[in-house]
Formats: structure tokens, sequence, C-alpha cells
């Protein structure tokens, strides 16, 4: 599958009023909105464009497999940062489109921030560069980083540019033993110390805490922090990023993005507390999620439901009037029809 | 500098002077000429236009009336935050006024726990990183202008800094800002939670010059400050091997604080002015940063001196002390001022380019010189492939600005062909304005202006600047070079 061949399906749908659903690997069809629209399938449009270890970026195209990314990545031993989740077979159009990261986010940046530039298809089926492979960039609007987290209503991402860092020296992972409140308490303390946090993890009782960087460093803050090292700390991080852990495993599962230091929601225990008591996960229905995130100075996303409550619902917190009119006039600058994605991010485009 | 298909605005100065005399207390607002001056220009002094007005708001309710009024009366509206800008982006328009936000200078909270500050916009880079200092946290972004530059005007230009390789762009580090519209809307975006519901509109807020939307709040965030810093410099017979050992440090795995570089005429020009030490003899000298706790940093250091061994400097020293550090770091940072000592005038570029073609890009700008009969001093935030050549130039001499314009646009068009940018974090404003038409095509110039239109419908807000109509574009007759397929024939014998 060529661009061509992607601009080609944009415009015949243009041509004759349309709805696309974009797919990748539909890893993530769980996400957002409810699917509509016929499927434009991308996963063909794949392969590594150019990949230069010691400039820090990799260009690939939307079909590529993250895992195929990351194997290349990893024969010059460096990552994509920002850890997004593979859920089995995500590639980058995917990745970049949900804006979805992982455990590392509270060190290193969200996927918007690894985002360098994008070659996208607007709803008109033209091809638009926007960025570059460069780090520092400030002519134009950043159209690149709105595209993150996009879901695909903007336009394709056919092609994405990401930085790319090497991976730390050292790893290591203590467990402590605290309630939550105590460990969102101690999460935001360590948070203004000069300490190589780079993950963290509570669940059931437990705070897992990843220190990455110099070998020194990383031995030099075991010491400071205490606790216990923990066993098979890979295999954990690993299933906290592709939610494999039990903690996620409830079919309704609400997502709240809070100030690290925001007090106890008023939802019952936590399921997981991940990014440094930043980002909270609450299992089952959940009436006053909505209210409650908003109530401490954050959102809350329907993360994973049901068909009937993400109808009743709506996947994301709802914007305001000033918020809306602007989200809708940047919709119709990208896809003036409407065709793209349609109700995948906001129900009203 | 105005485009003739821009919109024309057409101003009735007695009209605008009394609407604003209603909503401004009389030291809120400026109209006479001799007042007007200081306001001009920004840092880029070549190009100066006085407005019709300033105004002064002290509160977020005056900024609405100023904007509705002068959405109301069709009246161009220039931010403007300390004026330290080197594009000209806060250059006033003739038919409009200055929007000062001078006097939003207050730190509203700082929250050393959730390791934030919230700050309205007036308030200057370096106050927020001395306000935080107490509580060991400071914030990252550090353009050179720190002193003096407000975190409004780095909103707005996305600045960055010499330690943006590690820490990021202000992009990376803002978490929320207040905006108010053309309109005289208010809206936010962003906020202290990781992420927001909806569009990135803080990505596109962010280094937008101006266009969108006017801010009168920022929240950033604050980092720990680390427990130690050090600083290697290393000095290099050839500027290529200079560009390989930086190259080298990035394939070793290690993402310094700081990777800058300075080429012979850069470092003549400091060592006088600055007395750091460096080797003058070199033809480029490397300044390594690597900071974090002690331990990490022994270890830093030593593979980073094993690093620049292998790759062939010259000379090395480490910094033994806080005080030497600061000293290696002085000449770096007073490069601009001091080309400012050995030419009347000089004239600063922001290019950014792929590393790897850093050699190539300095053999070009010394054919240049030639070219031009103008010389240039590079100084270079090697780390990112941000490169800042200054062009010495006499203003008092007969078609040298002419020249030393020509010469810069030659540097930013090379840019784009190698594979970067006209602009790394100076901006477009009215200086690279020409040079956009080279970097983008008229497809990527439409969406633009659709973006532009999404905020600001009427064009009032800093009109002329950062994005090229496309009549302009035509009428400047540059190619873009469309996703390397056109490439610029000459460009062979570089």
């Amino acid at each position: 599958m060529q661009l061509d061949d992607i601009v080609a399906a944009v415009r015949a749908a243009h041509d004759s009023h349309t709805p696309l659903r974009i797919r990748g690997a539909g890893s993530k069809d769980f996400y957002g909105g409810l699917l509509a629209g016929d499927v434009l399938d991308v996963s063909g449009h794949r392969g590594i464009v150019a990949y230069e270890p010691t400039e820090l970026y990799l260009t690939a195209k939307c079909g590529t497999p993250l895992a195929d990314i990351e194997a290349a990545l990893a024969e010059k031993n460096q990552m994509l940062a920002f850890e997004p989740p593979r859920f089995g077979g995500a590639t980058l159009g995917g990745c970049i489109a949900a804006g979805l990261s992982g455990p590392r986010r509270q060190q290193a940046g969200a996927a918007r921030d690894f985002v360098l530039g994008v070659r996208l298809v607007d709803g008109t089926g033209q091809v638009l560069d926007f960025g570059g492979q460069v780090m520092k960039n400030v002519a134009g609007y950043d159209v690149s980083r709105l595209l993150a987290g996009s879901l695909g209503t903007l336009g394709v991402l056919a092609e994405v540019t990401l930085k790319v860092l090497p991976k730390p020296v050292a790893e290591a992972t203590q467990v402590f033993e605290l309630d939550e409140h105590e460990a969102v308490a101690r999460l935001n303390a360590w948070g203004g110390r000069p300490l190589p946090i780079s993950a963290s993890f509570w669940h059931d009782g437990r705070l897992w805490l990843r220190l990455s960087g110099a070998g020194a460093a990383v031995e030099a803050a075991q010491r400071a922090l205490g606790g216990e090292v923990a066993v098979d700390a890979g295999k954990l991080w690993e299933s906290v990023r592709e939610q494999t852990h039990p903690a996620f495993a409830s079919p309704v599962l609400w997502r709240l993005a809070l100030p690290s230091t925001a007090p106890d929601a008023g939802l019952g225990t936590p399921a997981a507390v991940e990014w440094g008591g930043a980002l909270r996960w609450y299992a089952g229905e959940q009436d006053a999620a909505r209210g409650a995130a908003a109530r401490l100075g954050g959102h809350a996303v329907l993360y994973r439901a049901p068909e009937s409550l993400r109808c009743r619902e709506g996947a994301f917190t709802a914007l305001s009037p000033a918020l809306l009119a602007l989200h809708r006039s940047l919709k119709k600058a990208f896809d003036p029809k409407g065709l793209l994605n349609p109700g995948r991010l906001y129900a009203e485009f | 500098m105005t485009a003739n298909d821009e919109p024309a605005f057409r101003t009735d100065r007695a009209t605008l002077a009394r609407r604003l005399k209603t909503l401004l207390p009389a030291h809120c607002l400026l109209t006479d000429d001799e007042d007007l001056r200081p306001y001009e220009c920004d840092g880029l002094t070549a190009f100066r236009q006085l407005p019709m007005a300033v105004c002064l708001p002290e509160t977020e309710g005056q900024v609405i009336d100023v904007l509705r009024t002068c959405h109301q009366l069709g009246v161009p509206v220039v931010a403007r935050g300390a004026g330290t800008g080197l594009s000209g982006g806060a250059m006033p328009h003739a038919e409009g006024v200055v929007l000062s936000l001078a006097r939003f200078n207050k730190i509203l909270r700082l929250d050393p726990l959730a390791r934030l500050a919230v700050v309205q916009p007036g308030v200057r880079n370096l106050a927020v990183s001395e306000a935080a200092a107490p509580h060991g946290l400071y914030y990252a972004p550090d353009p050179s202008s720190q002193i003096a530059c407000t975190l409004g005007g780095n909103v707005a230009e996305n600045s960055g800094g010499v330690h943006c390789l590690k820490y990021g762009l202000t992009v990376h580090n803002v978490l929320r800002v207040r905006v108010v519209s053309i309109e005289g809307e208010v809206f936010e975006i962003g906020s202290e939670a990781p992420d927001s519901p909806g569009y990135d509109l803080l990505a596109l807020m962010i280094g937008s010059e101006g266009m969108l939307g006017v801010v009168t709040e920022v929240t950033v965030r604050l980092v720990p400050k680390p427990e130690l810093a050090q600083v290697v410099m290393a000095s290099f017979d050839d500027v290529a091997r200079a560009g390989d050992a930086v190259a080298a440090i990035i394939a070793a795995g290690i993402i310094p604080a700081g990777l800058e570089m300075m080429d012979k005429p850069a470092t003549a020009a400091v060592e006088p002015f600055v007395k750091a030490g460096y080797d003058l003899d070199a033809e480029a000298i490397l300044l390594c940063e690597s900071d974090g706790t002690p331990e990490e940093v022994a270890e830093e250091i030593a593979r980073v001196t094993a690093v620049l061994t292998a790759s062939g400097a010259r000379e090395l020293r480490v910094s033994q002390s806080e005080a030497e550090r600061l000293r290696f770091w002085a000449g770096r940072k007073a490069a601009f001022p001091a080309v400012g000592r050995i030419t009347p005038d000089y004239y600063c570029m922001d290019g950014t380019i792929p590393r790897k073609r850093l050699a190539e890009m300095l053999s070009a700008i010394a054919a240049m010189e030639k070219k031009y009969g103008l010389r240039c001093a590079n100084v270079f935030h090697a780390g990112d492939g941000n490169l800042h050549p200054l062009i010495m130039y006499d203003a008092s001499q007969p078609g040298e600005i002419e020249r030393a314009e020509a010469f810069g646009a030659e540097i930013l068009e090379l840019s784009v062909a190698l594979g970067g940018s006209i602009t790394g974090e100076h901006g477009v404003g009215v200086e690279k304005i020409n040079q956009m038409c080279v970097q983008f095509a008229t497809p990527e110039l439409e969406a633009f202006h659709r973006v532009k239109a999404a905020f600001d419908d009427g064009g009032f807000l800093n009109p002329g600047k950062a994005v090229p109509s496309l009549h302009r574009c035509a009428e400047y007759g540059r190619m873009h070079v469309h996703r390397g397929e056109l490439k610029f024939p000459e460009l062979e014998r570089f």
C-alpha cells in the first residue's frame, strides 16, 4: 500500500460523502467514541522510512507495527521513551492518533512530546507535511503535536517522525507496602527531589517504583529510598504498560488524569495509581467520576466499557462551549465534510 | 513589511484614542509619538514601526475590553512581553495597538509539592526559577535572554535555551494557559493534570507568535534542581571532527544537559570579553554539560571524556568548581554581546539542521562570507542542531544591511534544503516570513491560514507575521523544496 492509495481512498470518500473509519491494527477499537464509517485499513502502509540514531529520530509509515520500530531501536540501544502500549499489534499511526503513553511518561513525557513531524492526508485527500526531523522547529503552527490524540478526526497520519532516546544504562525497581494515600503523598514528596524515578505503579497496598539512569545514581537512590528490591520487575512494568496486569481487568474502567497532589476522589479505592499520583484508574460504573475529576482539576475518560455505557456517557469529558467551538472550527479546517472518524472523539463532530 | 494582499487596515487614530481612554486609566495608555518610540521594535532592531497606541493593561478585564474594542473597530493588535524577541514578532502594526503585558508581573501561586507555578505572562523567565529555588526546584527552559524575557513571550515563541536537549522546550514545560480571544472571550487550555480532553490546543497555542490569542496566565512545570553540574570543554582542529564528536556522544547513549559548539571566529570574539580560557587556536570548541546526582555526574563525565578523546579532541578540560563551570559557560552565553563589541551591527540567524550536515553548512557559510563580503561567527546548540550564525555588518555603510539580509536568507534556505528548518527557537516574526515560502508549500500554508481563522477569523492578531500570504510567496518567487523532489542544483558544490 502506497501513500497514493490512501490519498485515492480519501478523495473517493470525499467525492461521495462517505464517512471513513481509519484503522491500523484495530488494537484500540475499544477506546473513544463508537466506531462509524467504512473501514480505511492503512495497516499495509508500513515500513521504517528513516532512522538516524545519532540524530535521535525515526520516521515510519503509519501501518508499521510498534514492535518493528522498537526492534530497530533496540539494535541501537534506543527506545520510544513514552512507552506506548502495544496491545498486541498496535501500529505507529494508531499509537500517535490515540496519544496514549505508558509508565515512563512521568519522567520522559507523553506521546505528543516526542512527535517531531507528521505527513497528513487531510479530509479532502491533500497531503500535508508538518514539522520535520529536527528537535527544534518553530516555523508555522505546531500542527504535528496537535494531531497526537486527535483520534484520526483531522486526517490520516500517513507518516510520523518521532524523537527517540537512548535506553537508560541501569534500571532497578523498589517495592513498598503502602496504602494509596500514603503512596500518593510519598510520590509527590519524592518528585521534588532530584531522584531518577522513571515510573510508579500502586495497586492493592503496594507501590512499585522504577529507577532509571546511571548505575551509580540508581544504586544511590535505592539506598536513599529504601523499600524492597522487586522480583520480576521487568514483567511487572510490561504488564502495566500493556494493561495485562489484573489491576486493569474490569470490563468497566475509568481513567482519571488529575493534579498529582489531588486528594482522594471519593470513588472508593483506585484499581491502580500511576505517573506519580497523576493517573488514577477506577473499576466499575462510577456515576460520580466526571464530577469528581472536574472538582479536583482534572478529567475522567470512560476508558473501557460496554457499548451501551459508552453511548450514554461518551468516552471523554464534555468541552466548554468556547473550546467546543474551536474544536469544530479546527475539524472543519482539516476535514470540511466531517468524514474522518466521525464521533470517535466527540459525538458533535 | 506589508504584503499587498494582507487585510488592509485603516484606523482612525482619534476614534481609537477616544475609545481606549474610556477603557484604561491614563497611566495605562500611551498615544504620543515620543511615548510610543520605545515600542517601535523588539530585539530585531532593523525593523521598526510606530504603533498608533500602546495599551498597558493591569487587569484581565482591561485586556478583554481592549481586544473587544479593537475587534469592533477593526484595529490590529500586537501583544508584547519584554520585547527581547529576535524575529520582529512584537514589531508594531502601523494601524494598530501594542498590547503590552508588562504589568502582568505577578507569580500567582507556587506549589512546591505539586511542582508547578501559576504566573502572569509578564513575569520574567528567570524570576520563576528564583522563586522556586528555595524549594530546590527551577523552571527548565532558559533562553539566553532569561534575565529579561517574559513567560508570555516564551509561550508565544516556544522558546528553548541551552538545556532543551535534555529538558525540552517551552511546549514541554507548560501545563496550562489562560487565553483571551480577539473577541474578548476567555478560555483555558490544559490543566494541572497530565493531559486534557480533546485536541492538544496547548501545542497549537505555544509558538503561535501571538497570532491566535492573548495569554493572561501560564502554569509551568517546575523540576528538581540537579545536585551538581559539571562541564567538559573540548577543543578540535576541525569543525567536522567536532560535529562527529557530538554524534558520538549521542551514539554512546548520553543525553547531556547542554551541548554547545563555537567556531574560531566566535571564540576569538568572546575570549577578550569574558576570559573564559578558550583554546584560541582550535577551529571549534565543544561545551558538554552533565547534571544530576554526584554519582551520576561522575559516571557521565568519565564516559563523555572517553568519547571526546576517542573523537580526536586536542584538549580537554573538566570544570573543577561551580565558578569554573560558570566561566566556561560565560563565553557561550556572552557570544552575542561579544560579537556586538567587534562589529557595529550583527544579524543573528536561527536555522536548524540535521547535525550530520554541520560541516557542509559551515563550509557553505564560509563561501557566503566571500560572496557577500561580510564576516560571520557561529555559535551552535550542537545537541539539537540549532545554529546561530552571527553575520557582522555596518548599517552605516551603504548596501551592507541588504547584503546581510541576503546572506541570512541564503543560510535559512540552505537549512531547509539540508532537511532542517528556518527557525529553531526565535520564531518567524517578520524576519523570516519570506523563507516560510521556502519551507512550506501552498497546501500547508493554506492549512495554517485555516488554523488562524479558527481562532481569529478577521486576522486582527499580529497581522503580517509568522505565516506569509500566498501572494507574498508568489512575489518572493523562491521555490519550495517539495519533499526532496526539487533540489537547488547549485547545492552540489557544497
